[in-house]
């Protein structure tokens, strides 16, 4: 196989609270190859959101720390780069959007100018080209009238718009690959659907590769080529669409499976994995799952199960996977 | 437009606060004690001689007759004549108005030219040794009262480094520019210990915020983000403090006025107030008030142009 885009291996993020300190994302690895669209799947907490902001070196407070991890961009290592030879690749190479473009729009400037902004910082050119271009980004996004509505401010838009305008503002630098932090969550369905036409219409378009953060399996069928499920701050499987969603391995992906209501299904008790996500600081040992797991072995408390391949391109971190034949509904909540 | 509109209809909100003023303006000088005619000719005055003082200014009328009055002249747009210069108020204000205006804006002028780097400098070392500093001297700032602040200053640099006048206003441009420097300071320098505090959190609080983290995510330089979407986004609230902070901002204009010897609106009051100079004290007062109204609206027209969520 050729050199992924992008390739991450073991990125570890730390926090330091009064309590010591923890490993809220502990070695998390995953491929991205040119124009495929990643799942981050796993619940508040896991992790997904921290390790993608981890990739672009963008921690929220200093409490956090990345003590190790390796980020390759075609090959080429970047975690150590210096901070000014990063920049270029924020933005440019991994743009961002997020789940709440209200609050991740400069309030008081124009949606146009803040395009244009990032449109000039990157490809210089002049203020006049800036405009031409930002108005051609905000075309591209679905914006109707986009040379009036460039014109506005986030406020004047509406949820669905924002999150159009915050991938125009992703995409006027052009970038090889597009974070996307639970963009549809915030929206209402209708909007979601249209949205998600548009990442992937984006990614057919300019063979954009796309990591989708999500707790949504339902989103994930249907955008996604492959998923990471996320536990914890670690890894429990990764592997194409089709095959997890067939025959997922880890106990944990087949709980989340399983607790997506099936429509027509009636009368049915709705399924929920036991018990709680863990808090960083009461991290389980061993597989940090093994509590809530109904497969659960002795092995499971002790010692951290490794990645194992079940195909070349399927890994679950599992002492029990879970069988070939049929995925073990989760244990029924009491 | 339709979010400028309330310019249209909130001048009318001044007149009853005009009304209000001028009932408290008018009782409390009053309330003084002291005889205006007495001031003005002396202990040995005698009765005939007080007694047409009184009557020429009307201090004998009932009160609610010289209050009355009052009105009518502000209907006039006149404000009584001064007992102790006989000639009108308004005319007194107006030649000491230019030095309290030209102190008041220069004061805001380098009060924000502190503010801004000092607090820019506190908040991007949060926590540092500059940090600490800004946070002492903004402090001492709070701490120093405008006539011992005033008085130092002059020592400071018009007696010892001979680089300011010691008072007075001056004539030419130049010469009044140099003249307000030192006054201007002192005001500024107690102004922009609360604004520096209150711009200090703000950037702070807008460095975190979600805007700033996307507009570093696409890959601009933090130098850039703080320019172009942390500060504009922090001055907004400081403003507003500025502007809720004008009455102490004329308050502290007597004062100053008073240890610089500029002959403006704080130095007529004061001599107004010793005097019992009823008229003038309640003219200064009702445009001190006046003033305060107007710096809000225009505050508030400010606001709107800065931040284009705000409705009013």
């Amino acid at each position: 196989m050729s050199t992924p885009l992008l390739k991450v291996d073991g990125l570890t993020v730390e926090t330091k609270t009064e309590t010591g300190t923890h490993r809220i994302v502990d070695g998390v690895s995953f491929e991205l190859q040119k124009g495929e669209i990643l799942g981050l799947v796993g619940e508040s907490g896991s992790g997904k959101t921290m390790a993608c902001r981890a990739l672009l070196r963008l921690l929220p407070s200093s409490r956090l720390s990345i003590p190790k991890g390796s980020v390759r961009l075609d090959g080429k290592e970047v975690m150590d780069l210096p901070e000014d030879q990063f920049r270029a690749i924020r933005g440019k190479r991994i743009g961002m959007i997020f789940q709440n473009p209200a609050s991740h729009l400069d309030p008081v400037m124009r949606i146009g100018d803040q395009i244009a902004e990032s449109v000039r910082f990157h490809h210089g050119g002049s203020k006049r080209a800036a405009e031409e271009r930002t108005i051609e980004l905000l075309q591209q996004v679905g914006i109707p009238d986009p040379k009036e509505r460039s014109r506005a401010f986030p406020h004047e838009f509406s949820g669905g718009m924002r999150q159009r305008a915050m991938i125009a503002l992703a995409l006027a630098c052009d970038p090889d690959i597009l974070i996307a932090d639970e963009p549809t969550t915030a929206l209402d369905v209708t909007v979601q659907a249209q949205i998600l036409r548009l990442l992937k219409e984006l990614r057919d378009a300019r063979g954009l590769s796309i990591i989708f953060i999500t707790h949504d399996l339902g989103v994930v069928a249907q955008l996604c080529d492959s998923i990471c499920v996320l536990y914890g701050g670690r890894v429990c499987e990764h592997g194409p669409k089709e095959r997890l969603l067939a025959a997922p391995r880890h106990p944990y992906t087949a709980g989340l499976m399983g607790c997506q209501p099936a429509i027509g299904a009636t009368g049915e008790r709705l399924r929920t994995i036991p018990g709680y996500p863990p808090t960083v600081d009461a991290m389980p040992t061993g597989c940090r799952f093994h509590p809530r797991c109904s497969n659960e072995v002795a092995e499971c408390s002790r010692r951290q199960p490794p990645l194992e391949a079940y195909e070349p391109d399927h890994v679950a971190a599992c002492y029990n996977p879970v069988g070939e034949a049929a995925a073990l509904p989760a244990k029924e909540s009491a | 437009m339709h979010r400028y509109r309330f310019v249209l209809y909130r001048p009318l909100q001044l007149l009853p606060v005009l009304f209000g003023i001028s009932i408290i303006t008018f009782v409390l000088v009053r309330s003084i004690p002291g005889d205006p005619a007495r001031i003005l000719l002396g202990t040995r005055a005698t009765p005939a001689a007080l007694e047409r003082i009184r009557e020429q200014f009307g201090l004998n009328d009932p009160l609610w007759m010289q209050y009355l009055y009052f009105l009518k002249n502000l209907f006039n747009g006149e404000m009584g004549r001064s007992i102790l210069y006989k000639v009108d108020v308004i005319g007194l204000i107006f030649e000491r108005l230019e030095p309290t205006i030209v102190l008041v804006f220069g004061s805001v002028l380098v009060a924000l030219a502190i503010t801004i780097p000092l607090a820019t400098i506190a908040a991007r070392n949060r926590g540092g040794f500059l940090d600490q500093a800004v946070r002492v001297i903004s402090t001492g700032g709070l701490g120093m009262p405008a006539f011992w602040l005033g008085i130092m200053l002059i020592i400071l640099f018009s007696v010892r480094l001979d680089l300011f006048p010691v008072s007075g206003y001056g004539q030419t441009f130049l010469e009044k520019l140099h003249h307000m420097v030192l006054p201007c300071v002192t005001i500024a320098l107690s102004l922009s210990a609360v604004l520096t505090r209150s711009l200090r959190a703000s950037l702070l609080a807008e460095m975190q915020s979600d805007a700033a983290m996307a507009a570093r995510a696409r890959g601009l330089p933090e130098n850039v983000v703080f320019r172009r979407h942390v500060l504009p986004n922090s001055l907004i609230p400081t403003l507003n403090l500025l502007a809720v902070n004008i009455g102490w901002l004329i308050s502290g204009t007597v004062v100053v006025e008073s240890v610089f010897a500029i002959p403006g609106m704080g130095q007529l009051l004061i001599r107004a107030i010793f005097t019992r100079d009823y008229m003038v004290v309640q003219g200064v007062a009702m445009l001190f008030a006046v003033a305060s109204v107007l710096v809000n609206f225009l505050a508030d027209i400010m606001t709107v142009t800065l931040d284009p969520r705000v409705k009013l």
